[in-house]
Parts: C-alpha cells; sequence; structure tokens
C-alpha cells in the first residue's frame, strides 16, 4: 500500500460561516507539495471519515514562488503553498487560512490591503511619459543589485502575518510596503521623489509604528532585507524631520 | 457629451501596457483580471527582453533582430508587425528601465545583455533570471499611478465570461463573473482589450500558471472571433519535472554558459559528476557547431525528444537530459541566474551550482492566438494609431499579448515574447483610442436591452453549471484532457493520432455534460467558474488538434514525421479557424513576407 499523507484544513464558508476542521488523506508521491494534496482533493473531495464535502478554496496561481497567491499558515507558519515540500513537513500537515486579512472563504483571504499601502507610499516612478526619451540613466551595479533584492517583494503577506504590530484594526501599513519605500529610494528617478514618500510613512500607520520584532525578515521567502529597509528608512526619516523643521 | 470607456480584462504586461497608454492618452479604463494584476503569469518569465542595443559593440542592429525573429519563426510572422517591435525593441528596454525595471548592469553602469536562443549576439536585458516579473511589477507600479488618479477602475478576481454585441455585431462591453460574491454583471465599453495569455492548461502540466486556460479567448472564438494559429504550441526544451507543473528553468542559463549533455554509453548508470567529459555527449554542440546550446526551443526540444525517445540515450532512459553550469563561477551564477537556480534548488533539493540539473521539455508558449488585423505603411512598418492594429474580427473587441497570434510566427524566440507583449500594448492602446474616436455612438448612450440579454443569458449559463449533478468530476476531466493532449499534440504529431485525439475531445464534450460540480455555494466557488472554464477549453483544444491534422508539413514547433519538410509551396499560411456548431470551420490567409523572402532555415 502506498504511503498516505494526512492533512488537517480549517474551512469556512464565507467570512460570516462557523469554521470547522476537516482532515483528507492523500497519497504520497515524491516531491509532492502542499498544492498536490489540495489538487487531489478536488479530483475527491472526501474527508478521511469518508463524508463527502466541497473542494477546499484556496488561492494558487504560478506554482513557483514568484507570484506570491498561495500564502497560507502551514503547519502555522506563513509561507506559499507551492513551495512547501511534503518531505519537509510534520504530519499531519495544518492549513490555516492568514490570519491578519479578512477572510473570503476556506484558505483564501483579502489582501487587498496590501495593494492599498503601496498607493499611500507612492510606490512608482513617476516618469515623464512612455514616449522615446532615450537611455536612462547609468546606475552603479552595486546599486542594481541591492535594489534587485527589494523588487523581488510578491506582497504575498508572509512579512504582514508575522508581524505583531500589524492587523485588523490597526493603523500600521506593516512591513512589505516599507521595502518599496526603500527600493524606489535607489533609483535615480524615483529618488528625486522620496520626500513623499517619507512623508506618506510618517506620523500614525507609519514607519514609528514598527515594534522592532524581527519576525518580517525571519518568514520572507525572498530573504528580503527587511529590517535593513526599517533602519535605512528611520535615518531618512529622521534626516526629513530634521529638513522640515529647520529647512523651509 | 460623453466620454469613451476602455475595458481591459488581462493584467499582465500586455493587459497593463495597454492600460497605461490608453490612460496617457487622457482615457478611463477598467481593468478586470481573475487575479489581482500584480500576481499574473508574466511573473514566471525569467531570462530577459530582446533588444538590439549593442551595448557589447558586436554591431548588432534592429534590422538582425528581425532577420532572426522571422527566420525563428519558420516565416510565418507577418513581418511589418515584426519589424516594428524589433525596430521598438530599444526603446522599450530604456522606458523599463526608466520605469525602474531593476536591470543587471555592466561594470560601466550600462544595461547588461545575454545570449539567449536563435542568435548570435547578445541581445537580451535581463534582471537576475526574474526580469518578467521586476517588469510586470513596474508595469502594475505606473498603474497604480492611474489608479491613485482615479483613471483605472480595477476589478480583481474578476472572470471575462463574453462580450457584449450591438445588431451591428460591434462590441459594446463585456459580462463578468465576480469569483467571490458570483455575481454576473454586464460592462459597458466602446473598446474591449483581451490580455488574457496562453492556452497552457489545455496541456494539463506546463510552465504556465494555473490561469492561462485560455478560456476567454475560446470564449471570443465561440462568439464568432477568428483563431489564428491555433496549431503552434511551443514546448521549452528545459523544464523540471513536477507533480502539480513543470517548472521553467530558463533559456538564459544557456545564454551564460550552460550546457546540455548525457551519457555517450546507453544506461551509464555512474552519477553525471562521475563521467568524464570524454563519456560525455554534448549532444547540440556536436550537432549545431555554431549556435550550440542556443538554437531556437522548437529544434532544442525535437532534438532532446529524438536522443531520449528514438535513441534512448535519455538520463536513466528517461525523457530527461542534464543540463550543467558546474564550470561556471558561482558569483556569476547568483549574479545572473540566481531566482532560475533558487527554484531548481527549492523543488528538486539539488544544488545545481554543484551538480548538474535534470530538465525535460514541457509546453510552454502558444505562437497561436486570436486573429489580429494590423495596418502597414509602404515602409514596412506598422501604422500606430491605425484602429486596425490589434483589433480582431469583431468591431471594438481587440486582442493583445500571448492571446493573440502574431509577431512570432510557428515558433518564438527566446526573450521575444517580454517584448512582444510591451510592444502590444502601445500598438493596441493608441488603435483603441483611434477606433473609439470613430465611433458614432457611446455605449453609455445604448439602451440597456442588450446588456440585460447578456446579462441574463451568463446567469442562466451558470444557474445551470451550479446545478450539474452528474457523474463526472470536472478536475480529473481535466488531468484527462490535459494527458492527451500532453502525449498527441505537442513535440511530434502523427496524423492518425490527432484523429485519434479529437475524437477523445468529443467523448470529453460529451462527459462534461454529466459532470458533477462538486459545490453549490453562492460565495467563492471554484468549481463553477473552472466547469465554464473546462468546456471553452476543449473547444480549443479541437483548434490545436484538427489544426495540427490539417497542416500537411513541419514548420516551426510543428513537426509531422509523415511530412518531416517545410512546404511553403502548400503551407505557407495562416490558419484561420471560425468557430461553428459543427466544429471548427478551417480557411487559409497570405503571410505578409513582403520584406524578407523566406530562405531554408539552419542552425548548424
Amino acid at each position: 500500500m502506498s504511503k498516505m499523507v494526512e492533512l488537517r484544513i480549517l474551512r469556512q464558508e464565507g467570512p460570516n460561516a462557523p469554521k470547522r476542521w476537516e482532515t483528507f488523506t492523500v497519497a504520497f508521491r515524491p516531491r509532492m507539495n502542499v498544492i498536490t494534496c489540495l489538487q487531489d482533493i478536488q479530483k475527491n473531495p472526501v474527508t478521511k471519515d469518508g463524508k463527502t464535502t466541497t473542494p477546499v478554496a484556496w488561492d494558487c496561481n504560478c506554482l513557483e514562488e514568484v507570484c506570491g497567491a498561495c500564502t497560507m499558515l502551514i503547519n502555522g507558519r506563513p509561507r506559499q503553498s507551492c513551495s512547501a515540500l511534503l518531505e519537509q513537513l510534520d504530519q499531519p500537515i495544518e492549513l490555516k487560512p492568514l490570519t491578519k486579512f479578512p477572510l473570503v472563504r476556506d484558505l483564501v483571504v483579502d489582501r487587498q490591503r496590501m495593494f492599498d499601502a503601496l498607493i499611500r507610499v507612492r510606490a512608482w516612478v513617476p516618469i515623464d511619459g512612455t514616449h522615446d526619451l532615450g537611455p536612462g540613466p547609468r546606475l552603479n551595479p552595486s546599486v542594481q543589485g541591492r535594489a534587485y533584492e527589494f523588487s523581488r517583494c510578491m506582497t504575498c503577506g508572509c512579512c504582514m502575518e508575522a508581524c505583531p504590530q500589524y492587523g485588523a484594526g490597526r493603523a500600521f501599513i506593516g512591513p512589505a510596503p516599507m521595502t518599496q519605500v526603500e527600493l524606489h529610494s535607489m533609483h535615480p528617478a524615483s529618488a528625486m521623489h522620496q520626500e513623499a514618500r517619507l512623508h506618506a510613512i510618517m506620523g500614525p500607520g507609519g514607519l514609528g509604528d514598527c515594534g522592532n520584532a524581527q519576525n518580517c525578515v525571519q518568514v520572507c521567502p525572498k530573504e528580503i532585507p527587511i529590517t535593513d529597509a526599517i533602519g535605512d528608512l528611520g535615518r531618512q526619516l529622521t534626516q526629513q524631520f530634521a529638513k522640515d523643521f529647520f529647512g523651509k | 457629451m460623453s466620454e469613451p470607456r476602455f475595458i481591459v480584462v488581462g493584467g499582465g504586461l500586455a493587459g497593463l501596457m495597454t492600460t497605461i497608454k490608453l490612460c496617457e492618452a487622457g482615457h478611463r479604463v477598467d481593468l478586470f483580471s481573475v487575479t489581482p494584476v500584480k500576481r499574473s503569469h508574466s511573473v514566471c518569465a525569467q531570462g530577459g527582453i530582446n533588444g538590439a542595443v549593442n551595448i557589447k559593440g558586436e554591431n548588432d542592429s534592429p534590422e538582425l533582430h528581425f532577420v532572426d525573429s522571422v527566420k525563428g519563426g519558420d516565416f510565418l510572422a507577418n513581418q511589418p508587425l515584426v519589424k516594428g517591435m524589433c525596430y521598438a525593441a530599444p526603446g522599450i528596454i530604456y522606458l523599463l528601465d526608466r520605469m525602474g525595471v531593476t536591470f543587471n548592469r555592466t561594470p560601466e553602469g550600462n544595461l547588461d545583455f545575454r545570449r539567449f536562443g536563435g542568435t548570435l549576439f547578445s541581445r537580451t536585458a535581463f534582471a537576475g533570471a526574474t526580469t518578467g516579473q521586476q517588469m510586470l511589477y513596474a508595469l502594475d507600479e505606473q498603474v497604480r499611478r492611474y489608479e491613485a488618479e482615479g483613471l483605472v477602475r480595477k476589478f480583481e478576481y474578476s472572470e471575462y465570461l463574453g462580450s457584449i454585441r450591438d445588431a451591428e455585431g460591434v462590441c459594446r462591453g463585456i459580462v463578468a463573473l465576480d469569483l467571490r460574491t458570483m455575481a454576473v454583471q454586464a460592462f459597458r465599453g466602446d473598446g474591449t482589450f483581451l490580455a488574457t495569455g496562453g492556452p497552457g492548461m489545455l496541456f494539463g502540466r506546463t510552465t504556465n500558471s494555473v490561469v492561462n486556460t485560455g478560456s476567454a479567448a475560446a470564449a471570443a472564438y465561440i462568439q464568432g472571433a477568428k483563431y489564428a494559429n491555433g496549431e503552434f504550441i511551443q514546448v521549452h526544451p528545459t523544464a523540471i519535472p513536477g507533480e502539480d507543473k513543470l517548472r521553467l528553468i530558463s533559456e538564459s542559463v544557456r545564454g551564460e554558459g550552460g550546457r546540455c549533455w548525457v551519457p555517450r554509453k546507453k544506461g551509464d548508470a555512474r552519477p553525471p559528476r562521475e563521467i568524464p567529459d570524454a563519456d560525455r555527449l554534448y549532444f547540440f554542440e556536436e550537432k549545431y557547431p555554431r549556435y550550440g546550446n542556443l538554437v531556437p526551443r522548437d529544434i532544442a526540444s525535437r532534438e532532446i525528444h529524438d536522443l531520449c525517445v528514438n535513441k534512448g540515450l535519455g538520463v536513466d532512459g528517461k525523457l530527461v537530459v542534464y543540463l550543467d553550469v558546474t564550470h561556471i563561477p558561482a558569483e556569476t551564477l547568483d549574479r545572473k541566474l540566481g531566482g532560475v537556480l533558487e527554484i531548481y534548488e527549492k523543488f528538486v533539493g539539488d544544488d545545481p551550482r554543484e551538480v548538474p540539473m535534470r530538465i525535460a521539455p514541457a509546453v510552454h508558449y502558444s505562437m497561436g492566438g486570436l486573429w489580429i488585423d494590423y495596418e502597414a505603411g509602404t515602409d514596412g512598418f506598422p501604422k500606430v494609431g491605425s484602429p486596425r492594429n490589434h483589433q480582431t474580427n469583431i468591431p471594438g473587441l481587440f486582442a493583445v499579448g500571448e492571446c493573440d497570434y502574431e509577431y512570432h510566427g510557428g515558433n518564438r524566440l527566446g526573450a521575444n515574447s517580454l517584448l512582444s507583449c510591451v510592444y502590444a500594448g502601445i500598438l493596441g492602446g493608441p488603435a483603441g483610442a483611434s477606433y473609439a474616436k470613430g465611433l458614432k455612438g457611446l455605449s453609455a448612450d445604448l439602451p440597456s436591452g442588450i446588456f440585460d440579454e447578456a446579462e441574463r443569458h451568463w446567469r442562466e449559463r451558470f444557474e445551470r453549471i451550479r446545478k450539474m449533478s452528474g457523474k463526472e468530476n470536472p478536475y480529473i476531466l481535466a488531468r484527462d484532457l490535459g494527458e492527451t493532449m500532453n502525449a498527441n499534440a505537442t513535440i511530434v504529431r502523427e496524423n492518425k493520432t490527432l484523429k485519434e485525439t479529437d475524437d477523445r475531445i468529443l467523448e470529453m464534450m460529451k462527459r462534461w455534460r454529466d459532470i458533477n460540480t462538486l459545490d453549490t455555494a453562492g460565495w467563492g466557488n471554484m468549481p463553477v467558474p473552472f466547469v465554464n472554464q473546462l468546456w471553452n477549453m476543449m473547444e480549443l483544444a479541437r483548434v490545436v488538434v484538427l489544426g495540427a491534422l490539417h497542416r500537411d508539413e513541419s514548420r516551426g514547433s510543428h513537426y509531422k514525421p509523415e511530412k518531416p519538410q517545410r512546404d511553403d509551396a502548400n503551407w505557407l499560411k495562416t490558419t484561420i479557424t471560425t468557430w461553428s456548431k459543427d466544429g471548427p470551420q478551417f480557411t487559409y490567409d497570405k503571410v505578409d513576407t513582403s520584406l524578407i523572402s523566406p530562405v531554408a532555415r539552419k542552425y548548424d
């Protein structure tokens, strides 16, 4: 008989519906990930006790940890379910939705607040237009290398989930948008507009709400040096405060 | 007087670039996507974007890029669009750089370029090995800027079901399904763009993302949009086999010096590092001394298939070869290929810096797609601003990106897809704007009849799907479709097998009617939209299979051992498929080869 995998999944049919646990077993294959288990359940939506149920709802897209969609709590840790390989997980595998975002259904949550924060911090280069203006500015390769680390943030929500200061009813915009403020300080044209971004992270919900728990950097699947960004932004803010106070 | 409104369906590179061009001209755009646009499939593109900037002093030029692309596509592409794209490429790369894409740099601080398949020049700009992700994020940021200004309304977790046409057949809007509330709603628009990507999921496990069902393009086809060159499906030579998907290992790995090989001796069971050079068959380098590991993808995949399936030389007797980068310094690998090697490490568990990767071919891209028009000037370039550009045969319905059929002919060159997606937006946005300018009345001023009727039609269809309580599991049916397509309609195609495959699809369409939808909930129901998509996928699968059956030659990605040669006399033509209730109808159009005359395609 083939080896079986057991999964405990926290189910909830909608934001106001009751929560319930369901347990499933699926046949193990080498290099299987959590997504494969959920796909197997779609093909046979029956619990371990033989009860027919609905397929589990979850979010996913690229299945190679670059889109950020399939984040959930796997054995208590926020991570992508595509790169959660069964060989590396204790069983039964426990799947829960992220807790810091409004629940949609089962393992699906609404991370719109993260995208809204990117508007607040003005995370874009205000280009003059898409017409041909010739080559962009030259850039030191080491600056590019540093910027690249931050540009890989896929808005997956792991750092937000792990952050004790972030959550429903709290103003803090969380660690992920900070990495984008830091990123834009490294682009020669975007850096010209850093002042507006720094003002966006001053005050309530801004950088001052960071409690320095440093959980964010522990759970980032792309190993983005989030705490470095927060530290550097602290320095940029200090200079900005001084400039705002004395400079005008 | 009211202003025109635009609808863009799909938020990958092509959809976002179209949106940017429309907003830049002051227009309002409703942007629909089944996923938050930042999670679109464009994130999966790894290796880079082509443009003859000639940073390396190799005397590269847009004209040479054009020649390589036309030849790479085995002369099936309409040449004016390819020419326009290649000449626009350097400017597109500069634009992306200005938008903040973190492209790798040379020591002097210039953009760095690397080699890719089907060319002898270093023509590919790259951001590590996650170029698509970086480019998507840059365009996503620009669109967010317009969202903040109020020009863009995003409808994410919203799926295109069909277009709404008035009595003259003009597209006046769309019907969309809210994937959370399951509400079916009509939206009015004066120009509608489909930017909905490729149909990889027809083949089950591929390098594609799960949203790449091709369902939206298929829905347009069912409503009368012509589909072109559907039989041209690119199989990428290097991917990691997996249970849920086949993860791409970028061509850039070979561009940076990666070498493919197998043991010379059949059944050599030694671990790869213990096999000395003399006992290794570097099969690309031996057979194609000029292009070596960088022959175009169609040729590379066929070569691997022949080596493993016909000659039995695959690693462990399987359809697997080694892709070796262990001779390249780890620092170079991390800087230029980090993202892709990380994927191999994470999903396979071996470090490719130390151990040769085991890779296999996988379905990757569709050259075919919705038929679109264009207008070229006497200079051979497309006329920017012509309303014909990127418009389907349904007036007011445009297609951009992988879901259109242009630019790549019978085989796409690596790193030309990111380029064609952005260029499609650059050409498509202004086309939509001038089309809307020429409209006599705007959709906002039309009576509600056609919109109500369309809503009613789709509500009824979804109500029927929700109640389906037969015996077939839709996900098992999709798996069967994928396995059948993958086995019979990819690298090697036999007429007899193609005929049988179509028969099997017809059987599956019968099985579809006996589906159990598994979930009747009116909130966040995933099976209901999937069942709808699955029908569209089967309709499109027939287009691929029958198109391949009819095209009795070999060209680009389409290879028939029964007719192994390209046959320009009979088949230098575009396949046009039109939906009918009796199945797909095939006609053929002339290809515009006015700029480069077809010659034999050689890479040895």
